[in-house]
């Protein structure tokens, strides 16, 4: 487990499962886990358990589509007490740099060491749409502001912090925003000012992001950042089609659509075309893992990871074998009705 | 110029609901030009707020009244007279103008007939647009001439974020009106110029504290010495 104040060995930023994992090379699954709108880690535990050593860090959304939850750092701390590997997603919306500055070091005390910094859905969005976004930094600020605690181990204002945090830094991309051909530059500008790992937007249209690609191939981007392109098991074709008309920023192919519906059980296609997708990912030249990111579905990721072989994890959850699958998890799949999708799991 | 709307008439009557005596101040700048809070407008609210109380049975005698500017001490003397005759004064200048006429006359109670929008641009027969934040610290030299921070819903300094898809902020979507990305537009200016390297330029956080008041603005060179 992390000592909370422990130095990262040799050449590593930060010493994180994560980082481990990337560095040698093995293709890196992360999971995510978004925090429940209670004042409860129930979910956090439940999911957590289930992504236990099938995954090499399980990020932690914050406040995802601006709506109030449990908040990722105290979710993040939840799983670093569990023996599981948090990454801590911040977003730009919330907090000024004061307030973001004084959660990394307290989530870092607690050994907390992957951070992934965002913009972060506008305010608009959720369900306080009226509340003021901060937006003091943008996320290539807030990068440039935990490297430079990072390697400099000061504050953002100069002043010197001892005991500095070193967190391994992740930024996200989206490869369906426009202008397109900017994409790759303001990855670019990210690596700029400090970025270590990239999870992109859910990947639901991958001719597009094999452009995308392209374009990061190019710029010799893929050798000086890790890249996860994030990959979302997708409930229903219904709620594929509404992703591809409804909601901004997405790109959803017709090939997707049209899989999810026609396939003999949609919930069962959805699982396969994940696997697919992780699959061809790992042809793919320049991508380091994959992020599995099932939004309000995170029971099944231990299905997809297993099915996509990517067991065992190298680091996983400090060197733990897959945790049971518990009793809870196995009702959500009957639920869902991919309970014998991994028979040996059921 | 700054831009403003009506408050709601009944919004208004309610304000006035104590007093049987007032001035409606008007400005013969931004409002003027806006056709918020001119001489015209002025007095429809009088005639809407004369009709409205004398409905009610509650009559009110009105006093009208427009001058050059309320920002500026000297235009704000000229409503003296009418002052010392009501309750109360409503004025349908700019935020600035209601506080600075409230400043002269410390005695009359103020009240704003307008809300002040922003800083903008009349970009189309009564349509206006915000272009301007009056954040203290101008970065348009970097940006093509198109402010990130009045015309990006996030005033994101480094390229839009990833909610920017054909040209509109993500932020169209829950306000269901289009609003055009600000990064995308400067983007495509940027392009235009051949200035598009300008792009991947990291600017770095930026100093709030100058975008935010209470600000003072003093010129040496044009103070006078009053010791």
């Amino acid at each position: 487990m992390t000592e909370a104040n422990s130095k990262p060995e040799g050449n590593l930023k930060s010493g994180s499962a994560l980082e481990r994992t990337y560095v040698s090379g093995q293709f890196v699954c992360t999971g995510e886990v978004g925090p429940p709108k209670e004042s409860s880690f129930h979910h956090v535990e439940m999911y957590g358990n289930g992504m236990k050593g099938r995954v090499d860090a399980i990020n932690l959304t914050d406040n995802q589509t601006a709506v109030t939850r449990l908040s990722s750092w105290a979710a993040a701390v939840k799983l670093v007490m569990m023996g599981l590997e948090p990454n801590l997603q911040m977003v730009c919306r919330d907090r000024n740099r004061l307030a973001m500055q004084s959660d990394l070091l307290g989530a870092y005390a607690h050994g907390v060491r992957n951070v992934l910094c965002l913009s972060g859905d506008h305010q608009a969005f959720g369900n306080h749409p009226g509340c003021k976004g901060v937006y003091d930094v943008d996320s290539i600020q807030l990068i440039g502001m935990v490297k430079k605690l990072r390697d400099e181990g000061c504050f953002e204002c100069g002043e010197e912090c001892k005991n500095n945090p070193k967190f391994f830094i992740g930024c996200v991309e989206n490869p369906f925003g426009d202008p397109f051909e900017f994409r790759a530059v303001r990855l670019e500008k990210k690596i700029e000012a400090g970025a270590d790992f990239v999870q992109t937007q859910c990947i639901l249209d991958m001719e597009r992001f094999e452009r995308f690609m392209e374009m990061v191939r190019e710029r010799g981007l893929h050798k000086r950042i890790y890249i996860s392109p994030g990959l979302m098991p997708v409930k229903s074709p219904k709620m594929a089609r509404y992703m591809q008309h409804g909601v901004p920023g997405m790109l959803v192919s017709e090939e997707f659509c049209q899989y999810l519906e026609t396939a003999p059980n949609g919930k069962i296609g959805a699982l396969d075309l994940t696997v697919d997708y992780v699959k061809r990912c790992q042809q793919m030249e320049g991508v380091a893992g994959v992020h599995i990111m099932a939004v309000a579905w995170e029971e099944v990721v231990p299905l997809v990871v297993q099915k996509a072989g990517l067991l065992p994890r190298p680091f996983a959850a400090f060197h733990d074998n897959p945790a049971p699958i518990s009793d809870e998890i196995k009702a959500l799949w009957k639920k869902s009705g991919v309970d014998n999708y991994i028979p040996e799991l059921a | 110029m700054i831009v403003a709307e009506g408050k709601p008439v009944e919004k208004i009557l309610e304000m006035l609901a104590p007093y049987k005596k007032v001035l409606i101040a008007g400005c013969r700048g931004c409002v003027t030009v806006c056709l918020t809070g001119g001489e015209k407008e002025v007095g429809i609210l009088a005639s809407q707020i004369r009709m409205a109380r004398s409905k009610d049975g509650n009559p009110i005698e009105i006093l009208e009244q427009t001058e050059e500017r309320q920002c500026d001490a000297e235009y704000n003397a000229k409503f003296l007279e009418n002052v010392g005759k009501v309750d109360a004064i409503v004025s349908l200048a700019c935020g600035i103008g209601i506080q600075y006429l409230g400043e002269k006359y410390p005695l009359t109670p103020i009240y704003p007939g307008v809300n002040t929008l922003m800083l903008g641009a009349n970009i189309d027969v009564g349509r206006w647009e915000e272009r301007c934040f009056a954040c203290g610290d101008c970065v348009l030299d970097k940006t093509g001439g198109i402010c990130p921070i009045a015309r990006c819903s996030k005033s994101l300094l480094n390229g839009p974020c990833g909610g920017s898809q054909f040209g509109k902020c993500e932020v169209s979507a829950p306000v269901k009106e289009d609003i055009p990305c600000g990064w995308q537009l400067i983007y495509d200016r940027l392009s235009a110029l051949g200035q598009l390297d300008k792009m991947s330029e990291i600017i770095p956080a930026k100093n709030w504290l100058r975008a935010k008041g209470p600000r003072t603005y003093v010129r040496e060179d044009l103070t006078l010495d009053r010791s």
